[in-house]
C-alpha cells in the first residue's frame, strides 16, 4: 500500500507536462483569472479551440518568455497596461501579426506601431470627487490638481502602480520632462495624508472627506460603487478641451516563438469581435476597445469624454523616465 | 540536582590546515552532503548575483541620488523594530509559558502559534482597513468626538512594524519555548542554588543558554523581514523589496534590481557570519536526560497579567484578523465557493505536505553534516543553503526559473539527436522544480529548529557510540533521531505553513492547472479584491491550523 502511494506520488512529481495539443492556445495572463476564464470558456465554446493559461504578474511573465526561448509553450502574452506592452515588445518576446480582421477592429493609437500588440479594452484614468465638497465646476485638468489651491485636498495612490507610471509618461510625451515634473511637484505638496496603495482606499477617504479629489481607473469607481451605492463620490473627465482623459489599454500579442501563431490570432480576432469585446470590456467595466461597441450601459452612465490619442506605446517608452521623474519629486 | 555545563571551546582558524585538507575535502560523505545542498541553493543565487556582469551605472547613479538614503534607513528601522519586538515578545512568551504556570496557560502556550497562519500581508490590510481615517474605529471616534485626528497614524513606521511583529514573533516564541520548556527551570534553579536572585539567573543563566534557539528564531523573522513585499506595500513603506521590484517593474532593469538584491544577500549572509562566528566558541550540550520539574507558580496580579498579556497577543495577532477574515469572506461565499476549491485545496495539501519532507530532511542532513565537520568550508556551506530565506520571493523564483530553463535547453540539445522529442520543456512544468524551488527558499525555516535541537547533542554521546561500532547512519537513525524528533517537527510544520502562504515560486513554476490557494489570493488581490481573497485567505488560515495544532500536542515542546 505503501508503496503504491509512493511510486504514485513520485509519478506525478517527475511527470513531464503533457506535450502541447496541436490546435491548443497557450495563454500567460497578467490579468487576473476571473476576468478572463470566462471568455476563454466562450471562444472554446464558439470555436472548439481549447485554451490552456497561467497567471502571473507581467515581469515574471516576460522573464518566463525569455529565459523559455524557444521552448516556450506560451502562444499569448495578454497583460493590462501598453507599458508592460511596450516592454515585451521591446524585449523581443513578441512578433508583428498580420491580420485584417485586428487592423480594422482596432484604432491605430491603441496598437503597437508594427503589430506586435493590440490593446483589447480602454481602461481610464481620471479624477474623482466628493460630491458634498465639490461642484463639476471647481475641476479642470490633471494639472490643475497641482496648483496650490488644492493645498492638502488631493488623494493620490502609489507611484509604484503601472498606472501612474503610464498617466506621467504620457504627460511627458505631451508637455515635456520639465514641465511634467513642475506638475509632479505640485501634486505631492497637495497631498493630504500618504499616497494610497490601491484607488479603492483611496476612494474610501474621498468619501470620508479625507482629501476632496483624487486620480482613479473608473472600474475601481465602478466596482466600488456598485457595493455601496450611497458614497458621494462622482467621476469627472478633465483635460476635455485640449488633450483628453489619460487613457491606456489591456491587450494582447502572440509570442515570439508560439507554435501555435493561427490559433493564437484566432483568440486575437476574436477578442476584438463582438463577443469578445463585450466580454473583455464588460467583465472589469471598462470600455471596448473596437469603437463598433459601445460600453456596458452602468459604464456608459458614467458619460462620453474625449479621450488622449498618442498612442499608447509612449507610455513604455517613457515609463523609466517616469518612475525616475517620480522619484525625483518625492512621489512614493 | 543535575548541573549545567556550559563548554567554551576555543578553535583557532589555521588556513595553512585548511588547505592541505581540501583532497579530504570530498571524501566525507558530510560534507559532501552539505555541498550538494548549498549548490541547489546557491545557483538560483548566483543567477541573481551574475547580474553584476551587467553593470547598469545610469540606475544607480538615479537610485544613489534619489532612492537608496531612504530605503536604507527605513529597512534598518524596520528591521531594528521587528528585532527588537519580535524578541521581546517570542522570550517573554516562550518563558512564560515553557516555565512558569498561571491561568489558561496550556491553551495559550499553542493559541499563541497561531498568528503564524495568518500572511502578514493580511494582518497588514485587515489592521489598515480597521484603523486608518476611513476604518470604522477612526469613523466613530469623529462621529463621537467630532475629529480623531489626534489618532496615531497607522500607515506609519511604528504601524509597520507593529503588523510585522506580530506575524512573525511566533518563530522566536516557538524556538525559545522549546529552549525554555527543555532546560529553563533547572538552568535557573541551577543559577539560584549559586546565590543569583531569579532576575539574575533568568538574564545570566537561563537566557544565555537558550542563545542558539532564540537567535535561530530571530533571524527567521528578520529574514522574513527583509525579503518582504506584500506587507509592505500595502504600507507603501519603501524598503529594499520596494525598491528591486520598482527598478524591475518601473525601470525595466532586472538587472539592477537584481543587484539591489544581491546586496540585500550579501548582509544577510555578513549577519550569519558574524553570528556563527561568535556562536562557535560555545557548545550547548544538555547533561543528562531532561525530566519534568515543577513549574514556577505565578500568583495574584503576576498570574492575572501574564494571562491578560498572552490573551491580548493572541487576540490581536490572530482572532482579530481572523474575524474581519470570516466577515468578509461569509459575504462573497454563495458567489465564489466551487467545487474547484477541493483542487485548490488538494494542490496545496500536497505541495506542503512534500516541500516540508524533503526539506526538513535536507534541513537534518545539512545540519548533521555541520556537526560532523565543524569546519569553515562546510559552515560556509550551511550558511549558503540557508541564505535564499533572505531575498524576495519573486527574484529568487526568476533566478530558480533561469537556471531551469538552462538546464532544459541543455538537455534538449542532447537529448533530441538521440531520443528524437519534440522540441519542449523537459523539467519546466514538473513539479520537481517547485519543489526544489520551495527547498531553495525554505531550508532555512527548516535548518533552525533542527540545527538548534542538533546543537543538544553531546558530542560525547558520538564518541560512545561509536566506540560501540555503530555507522554514522545507524547513529543518526538509533542514537540521535529520538532527540532531534523535536526539531524535525518544528522544521516540518514551519516550512509546511511557509510553503502554504508562499505565492511568487509557485506563481511562477506552477504547472498549467496547479492552483492552490496562495494563487487564489493572488487573483484576487492583484485587481484589488481584498474581501474576494478572505475566501481563500480564511480557508488557508484553517487548514494551517491543523499542523500547528498537531505541533503543539506532538512536539516535545509541550511540558
Amino acid at each position: 500500500m505503501f508503496s503504491r502511494i509512493l511510486s504514485a506520488l513520485l509519478l506525478s512529481v517527475f511527470t513531464i507536462s503533457a506535450a502541447h495539443a496541436a490546435d491548443e492556445v497557450v495563454v500567460y495572463s497578467a490579468r487576473a483569472e476571473q476576468l478572463i476564464k470566462p471568455m476563454f470558456d466562450a471562444f472554446t465554446k464558439e470555436t472548439g479551440v481549447p485554451v490552456k493559461f497561467i497567471t502571473d504578474k507581467e515581469g515574471p511573465l516576460m522573464e518566463r518568455l525569455r529565459a523559455e526561448g524557444k521552448n516556450t509553450p506560451a502562444d499569448l502574452l495578454l497583460t493590462v497596461d501598453a507599458g508592460n506592452l511596450w516592454q515585451a515588445a521591446n524585449a523581443g518576446l513578441l512578433k508583428p501579426v498580420q491580420s485584417k480582421v485586428l487592423d480594422a477592429n482596432i484604432p491605430a493609437h491603441l496598437k503597437d506601431p508594427d503589430n506586435q500588440w493590440f490593446g483589447l479594452s480602454i481602461r481610464a484614468r481620471t479624477i474623482v470627487y466628493n460630491t458634498k465638497k465639490l461642484e463639476p465646476a471647481d475641476l479642470s485638468t490633471y494639472e490643475d490638481l497641482a496648483s496650490p489651491k488644492w493645498k492638502g485636498k488631493l488623494c493620490l495612490r502609489t507611484s509604484k502602480k503601472v498606472y501612474n507610471q503610464s498617466l506621467v509618461a504620457m504627460m511627458i510625451a505631451e508637455k515635456g520632462e520639465a514641465e511634467t515634473e513642475k506638475i509632479v511637484n505640485g501634486w505631492v505638496n497637495n497631498l493630504a495624508t500618504d499616497v494610497f496603495p490601491d484607488d479603492t482606499k483611496l476612494m474610501e477617504a474621498i468619501a470620508v472627506g479625507q482629501c476632496d479629489v483624487g486620480i482613479v481607473n473608473t472600474y475601481y469607481y465602478g466596482r466600488l460603487i456598485e457595493k455601496k451605492p450611497d458614497l458621494p463620490l462622482a467621476l469627472f473627465w478633465p483635460n476635455q478641451k485640449n488633450s483628453g482623459v489619460h487613457v491606456n489599454v489591456s491587450g494582447a500579442g502572440v509570442v515570439k516563438h508560439s507554435k501555435n501563431e493561427k490559433g493564437a490570432v484566432q483568440l486575437l480576432e476574436w477578442f476584438s469581435s463582438e463577443n469578445g469585446q463585450r466580454m473583455f470590456a464588460d467583465l472589469n467595466m471598462e470600455y471596448p476597445a473596437n469603437p463598433a461597441y459601445k460600453p456596458d450601459p452602468v459604464v456608459a452612465g458614467w458619460g462620453e469624454f474625449k479621450h488622449n490619442l498618442i498612442n499608447v506605446a509612449k507610455a513604455g517608452e517613457l515609463q523609466a523616465t517616469a518612475v525616475r521623474l517620480m522619484d525625483r519629486a518625492r512621489y512614493k | 540536582m543535575e548541573t549545567v555545563k556550559l563548554d567554551y571551546i576555543r578553535k583557532a582558524p589555521k588556513l595553512s590546515a585548511f588547505l592541505t585538507s581540501l583532497p579530504a575535502i570530498f571524501r566525507d560523505r558530510w560534507r559532501l552532503v552539505a555541498l550538494v545542498f548549498a549548490t541547489l541553493v546557491l545557483i538560483p543565487v548566483l543567477v541573481v548575483i551574475s547580474s553584476f556582469f551587467h553593470p547598469e551605472k545610469e540606475v544607480w547613479q538615479h537610485l544613489y541620488q534619489h532612492v537608496l538614503g531612504d530605503l536604507l534607513l527605513n529597512t534598518l528601522w524596520l528591521v531594528l523594530g521587528v528585532g527588537a519586538s519580535t524578541l521581546l515578545l517570542g522570550v517573554s512568551l516562550g518563558w512564560l509559558t515553557a516555565v512558569c504556570q498561571f491561568p489558561g496557560r496550556r491553551i495559550l502556550s499553542w493559541a499563541l502559534l497561531l498568528p503564524i497562519a495568518i500572511p502578514a500581508y493580511v494582518t497588514a490590510f485587515v489592521f489598515i482597513g480597521l484603523l486608518d481615517f476611513t476604518g470604522p474605529l477612526q469613523g466613530w471616534l469623529r462621529e463621537a468626538f467630532g475629529s480623531s485626528d489626534w489618532f496615531p497614524r497607522i500607515r506609519s513606521t511604528g504601524g509597520v512594524i507593529l503588523v510585522m511583529s506580530l506575524a512573525l514573533y511566533p518563530y522566536v516564541y516557538l524556538l525559545a519555548r522549546n529552549a525554555f520548556a527543555t532546560q529553563g527551570k533547572r538552568a535557573l534553579e541551577a543559577a539560584q542554588a549559586l546565590g543569583h536572585s531569579r532576575t539574575s539567573g533568568f538574564f545570566r543563566v537561563a537566557l544565555p543558554m537558550a542563545r542558539p534557539w532564540i537567535v535561530g528564531g530571530l533571524m527567521l523573522a528578520l529574514m522574513e523581514t527583509l525579503a518582504d513585499f506584500g506587507t509592505v506595500s500595502v504600507f507603501n513603506y519603501d524598503t529594499f523589496t520596494t525598491a528591486i521590484y520598482k527598478t524591475w517593474f518601473g525601470m525595466f532593469s532586472l538587472d539592477a534590481a537584481s543587484q539591489l538584491a544581491s546586496l540585500l544577500v550579501i548582509i544577510v549572509f555578513v549577519l550569519l557570519i558574524l553570528e556563527q562566528v561568535s556562536r562557535s566558541r560555545m557548545r550547548y550540550t544538555q547533561a543528562g536526560r531532561h525530566q519534568e520539574t515543577g513549574r514556577i507558580q505565578l500568583k495574584g496580579v503576576a498570574a492575572w497579567a501574564a494571562t491578560l498579556f498572552a490573551v491580548i497577543v493572541v487576540s490581536v495577532a490572530f482572532i482579530v484578523p481572523l474575524v474581519q477574515l470570516l466577515i468578509w469572506a461569509a459575504n462573497v461565499f454563495a458567489e465564489d465557493f466551487d467545487s474547484r476549491y477541493l483542487g485548490f485545496l488538494q494542490h496545496t495539501l500536497m505541495l506542503a505536505g512534500i516541500a516540508a519532507v524533503i526539506t526538513a530532511v535536507g534541513a537534518l542532513l545539512l545540519s548533521y553534516a555541520a556537526r560532523r565537520n565543524n569546519d569553515s568550508l562546510t559552515r560556509t556551506c550551511v550558511r549558503i543553503a540557508t541564505i535564499g530565506y533572505a531575498l524576495p520571493g519573486t527574484v529568487l523564483a526568476v533566478g530558480v526559473f533561469v537556471a531551469i530553463a538552462w538546464l532544459d535547453r541543455t538537455l534538449l540539445q542532447l537529448l533530441q539527436p538521440i531520443m528524437q522529442i519534440e522540441a519542449g520543456m523537459l523539467l519546466q512544468g514538473s513539479l520537481l522544480i517547485m519543489l526544489v524551488a520551495y527547498m531553495a527558499r525554505f531550508m532555512a525555516v527548516g535548518f533552525n529548529p533542527v540545527d538548534s535541537a542538533m546543537q543538544r547533542l553531546p558530542l560525547s554521546l558520538d564518541d560512545v557510540s561509536r566506540t560501540l561500532g555503530v555507522g554514522s547512519l545507524t547513529m543518526l537513525r538509533r542514537v540521535h533521531a529520538p532527540i532531534l524528533r523535536g526539531g524535525m517537527v518544528t522544521a516540518l510544520i514551519l516550512v509546511f505553513v511557509d510553503v502554504m502562504k508562499e505565492m511568487p515560486i509557485t506563481l511562477m513554476t506552477r504547472p498549467f492547472g496547479w492552483d492552490t490557494l496562495a494563487v487564489r489570493i493572488f487573483e484576487m488581490t492583484s485587481e484589488g479584491e481584498w474581501e474576494r481573497a478572505a475566501l481563500p485567505a480564511v480557508t488557508l488560515v484553517l487548514v494551517g491550523l491543523l499542523p500547528i495544532i498537531f505541533l503543539s500536542r506532538h512536539g516535545n515542546l509541550n511540558e
